[in-house]
C-alpha cells in the first residue's frame, strides 16, 4: 500500500455524488428510489461506512421543525435573525417545511428520537425564540443505519478516491477527476449530474493545540468542495461569514450546551455567572464569548457543577459515548469532573461551513449551484445553519432534482487537456527528489490564517496574509515533495487549504462592513444596511484570482418585524445572574 | 536534502496479542476516516495493525469496530 502507481481509469454514471458523509448518502438514496434505473455512484475520500461528521454518531437534531412545536414560518424567521438578515428564505423555508418527512424516514431506518411519556417528540428549547432541538437516544447508530440503507438500495460505493477537480463542458457539468489515496491512480468519472457533499472546510485555521488534525470538524473535510467549485467557476456565497464555535479548550469538541442546556447547564464566566442569554451558536453569541474572554472576565466555562447527580450522570452518558466518545478520556486524563468544577472552554479555529454558519457554495432551494447539473448540499452549501438534518434534507432535494435534470441531457463534452493538466498538477510533488513536505506547507498556511484572518479582522493584516499566502503558494508549486500516495493526498489537501485561505482573505476584504457578530467583525467598519444588505458572491476571475460581486437578498417570504430583528443582537445578560 | 526524522508519540495503540491481522483482518485500516493505520509484518512473520501516520481526529471507529478489542485510542499528546 501507499506506493505511487501509474494509471487512469474512466467510468461513466448518471449521477455522481462526491462525499458519502451525511448529505451524500441521502442524495443517493433519494435519487435511486426516484429512478431505480439510474446509475448512481457515491464516492468518498474515506470509507462511507465511517466517514464524515457523523462517523461515530450524533447527539440529536439541532434544527428540527416538528408540527406542534414549531412552524416553518417561525423557523425561517429565527434563522433569518440568527444569520443577521442575509438569507434567501426560500431555501430555509423549504427545508423547514419538508424536514419532518425526513425525520420520519430516519425513524424508519431505525434511528430513534426522544419521546416523552405521552409518546410525543421531546423537543427542547435552545434557540432564542423557538423550540427545535430533538435528542437521539441511539444517536451512535445513525451512520450504521444509513449505511444499511445504501447497501439495500445497491448504491455503487467507491471508497478512498479523493475528488480534486470538477470537469465542465458545454457550459454545464461533465464529471470529476479523482485520485486514489492509496495508489495515486486516477479515476475520471463522466457524469450527467454531480452532487457535491464534501462537508466543511475544517482545516482552515489552526487549532490552538497546534495539532493539525485536532479540528472541530472531521479532519478529512479539508475543503475540496469549496476549492473544486471555485476552479470550476461556480459562485461561492458569503465566505467572510466564518465558522467559529465555542468548544472545550484543547479537546476542541463541542461543549454541547445543546445537550446540557435543556438540563440546566450553561456557559459561564470565571465568576460562574451566566453572561449570554442563549447558548445557540451564532456570530452574535460568539462575539459575547470573545468579549468575555478578552475583557478579563474569562476563562469561559461550561458549568454543570450546580446540577443534581442524576442529571450530571445523564449528561455524561450522552456526551461521553455518542458524538465524540474520546471526550470522556480527555476529562479523565485531566482529572476534571463536571460534578466538582467548571470545564474550560475556548474559541475554535476559523473555517468555512454553512452547517453552523453561512459560508458555502451558492445554491437555491433545489440545491442547484450556478453551474447547470452541479448540486451542493450539507455543510458546504450556503443554506445557513443547516446542521445534520439540513444535510439530510437538502441532500434529498439535490438527489430528487438531479434525477429530473438527467432526463434531458447526455454527457457533456469536455476538454481532455483538462485531465492532462490536472494529472501534471497532482503528480508534480512526486517528480522531485526532495523539497518541502505537505505538512509544513499546511502548517504555515494555517498559522498565517490564525495570525492574520482570525476576527476581529483588520485590513492591513488581511493584506499581509495575502502576501504570505502568495509566498507559500510559490513554494508549494515549486518545491512540495511527497514520498508515497498517502502524502500525495495530504499535498492535495494542502493545496485546497491554501485556496480556501486565499478565498477567506479576499471575501473578508470585499465586504466593507461588520456583519454576523464575531464571524465578520471588521474593526474599521460599522454595520452598513444601506449598502451591504446583499450576498457577496466570489468566483474565479479571468486572472485566476478571486473576483466578487454583490447579489440582492431575495425578498423575504416571512416578514420580520422591526422589534424582532435585534433578538440575536442583544445576547448579553443585562445584570449577570449568580449561579444557583 | 534529506528530510528530518522527528519523532512523535502516536495516540492509537494496538495490542499485539489481540490483533488478528494474521487471519486477514483489516477492519481498523478500512474504517479510519484519516487513513492513518496500516498492517505491519514483524520479523517472525506475524502481522499487526499500527498507526503509521500521526494524523488522528481521535474519533474512534478503529476502536469501536475492531472485532477483538485490540485498539485503544488515546488523545494526541499536544491536546491531551
Ligand atoms: C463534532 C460535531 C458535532 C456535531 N453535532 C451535531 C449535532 O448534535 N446535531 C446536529 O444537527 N448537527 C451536528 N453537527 C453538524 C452536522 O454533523 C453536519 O452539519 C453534517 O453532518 C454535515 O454533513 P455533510 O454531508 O455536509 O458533511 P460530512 O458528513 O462531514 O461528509 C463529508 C464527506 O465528504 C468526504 N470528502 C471530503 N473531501 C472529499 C474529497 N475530496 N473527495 C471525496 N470525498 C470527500 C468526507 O470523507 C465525508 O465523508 C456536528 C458536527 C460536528 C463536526
Ligand atoms: S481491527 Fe483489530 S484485529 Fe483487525 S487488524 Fe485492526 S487491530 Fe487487528
Ligand atoms: S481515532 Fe479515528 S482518526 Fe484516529 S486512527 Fe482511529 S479511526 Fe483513525
Amino acid at each position: 500500500m501507499d506506493e505511487i502507481l501509474d494509471g487512469t481509469t474512466q467510468i461513466d454514471c448518471d449521477i455522481l455524488i462526491i462525499g458519502g458523509g451525511t448529505a451524500g448518502p441521502m442524495a443517493a438514496l433519494k435519487a435511486k428510489r426516484k429512478n431505480p434505473e439510474a446509475n448512481v455512484v457515491l464516492l468518498d475520500k474515506a470509507n462511507v461506512k465511517r466517514s464524515g461528521a457523523i462517523s461515530m454518531g450524533m447527539d440529536g437534531l439541532n434544527n428540527s421543525v416538528i408540527p406542534g412545536y414549531a412552524t416553518p414560518e417561525q423557523y425561517t424567521k429565527e434563522i433569518t435573525i440568527a444569520n443577521d438578515g442575509i438569507v434567501d428564505q426560500k431555501a430555509v423555508y423549504r427545508y423547514a417545511d419538508e424536514c419532518y418527512g425526513i425525520i420520519q424516514e430516519l425513524d424508519q431506518f431505525g434511528i430513534r428520537f426522544q419521546k416523552d411519556q405521552n409518546g410525543e417528540y421531546d423537543v427542547k428549547k435552545v434557540h432564542h425564540i423557538g423550540t427545535y432541538v430533538l435528542p437521539m437516544p441511539n444517536g451512535d447508530t445513525v451512520k450504521k443505519a444509513l449505511y444499511r440503507q445504501l447497501r439495500k438500495a445497491r448504491i455503487n460505493i467507491v471508497n478512498r478516491y479523493m475528488a480534486t477537480r470538477l470537469l465542465t463542458g458545454e457550459d454545464r457539468i461533465a464529471g470529476a477527476i479523482c485520485v486514489n489515496t492509496r495508489t495515486a491512480e486516477f479515476l475520471v468519472v463522466r457524469a450527467k449530474a454531480v452532487i457535491m457533499a464534501l462537508g466543511a472546510a475544517g482545516r482552515l485555521g489552526l487549532p490552538s493545540s497546534g495539532y493539525l488534525y485536532g479540528t472541530y470538524e472531521n479532519a478529512s473535510n479539508s475543503g475540496e468542495g469549496y476549492a473544486m467549485s471555485y476552479h470550476a467557476g461556480a459562485g461561492l456565497a458569503n465566505l467572510e461569514c466564518f465558522q467559529i464555535n465555542p468548544l472545550i479548550k484543547d479537546y476542541n469538541g463541542p461543549a454541547c450546551a445543546y445537550v446540557a442546556g435543556p438540563m440546566g447547564g450553561y456557559t459561564a464566566n470565571a465568576q460562574g455567572e451566566r453572561f449570554i442569554e442563549c447558548d445557540y451558536w451564532s456570530g452574535q453569541m460568539m462575539q459575547e464569548f470573545y468579549d468575555e474572554l478578552q475583557g478579563g472576565k474569562g476563562p469561559v466555562y461550561l458549568k454543570l457543577n450546580h446540577l443534581a447527580e442524576e442529571t450530571v450522570a445523564e449528561i455524561e452518558r450522552v456526551l461521553h459515548i455518542v458524538e465524540r466518545p474520546t471526550r470522556g478520556h480527555f476529562h479523565k486524563g485531566r482529572g476534571t469532573d463536571y460534578r466538582t468544577e467548571m470545564i474550560e472552554m475556548h474559541i475554535s479555529e476559523v473555517g468555512f461551513c454553512s452547517g453552523h454558519s453561512a459560508s458555502g457554495v451558492f445554491v437555491d432551494e433545489h440545491a442547484r449551484t450556478t453551474i447547470p447539473g452541479l448540486y451542493a448540499a450539507g455543510d458546504m452549501a450556503n443554506v445557513p445553519h443547516n446542521y445534520m438534518l439540513g444535510a439530510f434534507t437538502n441532500g434529498a432535494f439535490a438527489g430528487l432534482d438531479a434525477v429530473d435534470y438527467i432526463k434531458d441531457v447526455d454527457f457533456a463534452d469536455f476538454d481532455m487537456g483538462e485531465v492532462d493538466a490536472e494529472q501534471t498538477r497532482v503528480l508534480a510533488p512526486t517528480k522531485r527528489d526532495d523539497g518541502i513536505p505537505p505538512n509544513q506547507i499546511e502548517y504555515k498556511t494555517r498559522r498565517f490564517v490564525n495570525d492574520y484572518l482570525q476576527p476581529p479582522k483588520v485590513t492591513a493584516k488581511m493584506e499581509l496574509a495575502q502576501r504570505r499566502f502568495a509566498e507559500v503558494r510559490h513554494d508549494m508549486e515549486n518545491e512540495m515533495y511527497v514520498r508515497d500516495s498517502h502524502e500525495l493526498m495530504r499535498s492535495l489537501e494542502a493545496s485546497t487549504i491554501l485556496d480556501c485561505a486565499d478565498m477567506a482573505a479576499a471575501a473578508s476584504l470585499y465586504r466593507t462592513e461588520s456583519r454576523w457578530g464575531l464571524y465578520h467583525n471588521r474593526v474599521e467598519y460599522e454595520r452598513d444596511d444601506e449598502n451591504w444588505f446583499c450576498h457577496t458572491i466570489l468566483t474565479k476571475g479571468d486572472d485566476g484570482k478571486p473576483a466578487h460581486r454583490k447579489q440582492p437578498v431575495q425578498p423575504y417570504v416571512v416578514e420580520i418585524d422591526d422589534d424582532e430583528k435585534n433578538a440575536y443582537a442583544n445576547q448579553r445578560v443585562n445584570s449577570t445572574v449568580a449561579a444557583e | 536534502m534529506p528530510l528530518a526524522q522527528t519523532s512523535s508519540i502516536v495516540p492509537v495503540v494496538v495490542d499485539k496479542a489481540l490483533c488478528i491481522a494474521d487471519k486477514g483482518c483489516t477492519v481498523c485500516v478500512d474504517v479510519c476516516p484519516l487513513d492513518v493505520l496500516r498492517i505491519a509484518a514483524s520479523d517472525d512473520g506475524t502481522q499487526t495493525a499500527y498507526m503509521k501516520y500521526d494524523e488522528c481526529w481521535y474519533c474512534m471507529p478503529c476502536e469501536a469496530d475492531c472485532p477483538t478489542g485490540a485498539v485503544t485510542v488515546n488523545l494526541p499528546y499536544l491536546l491531551k
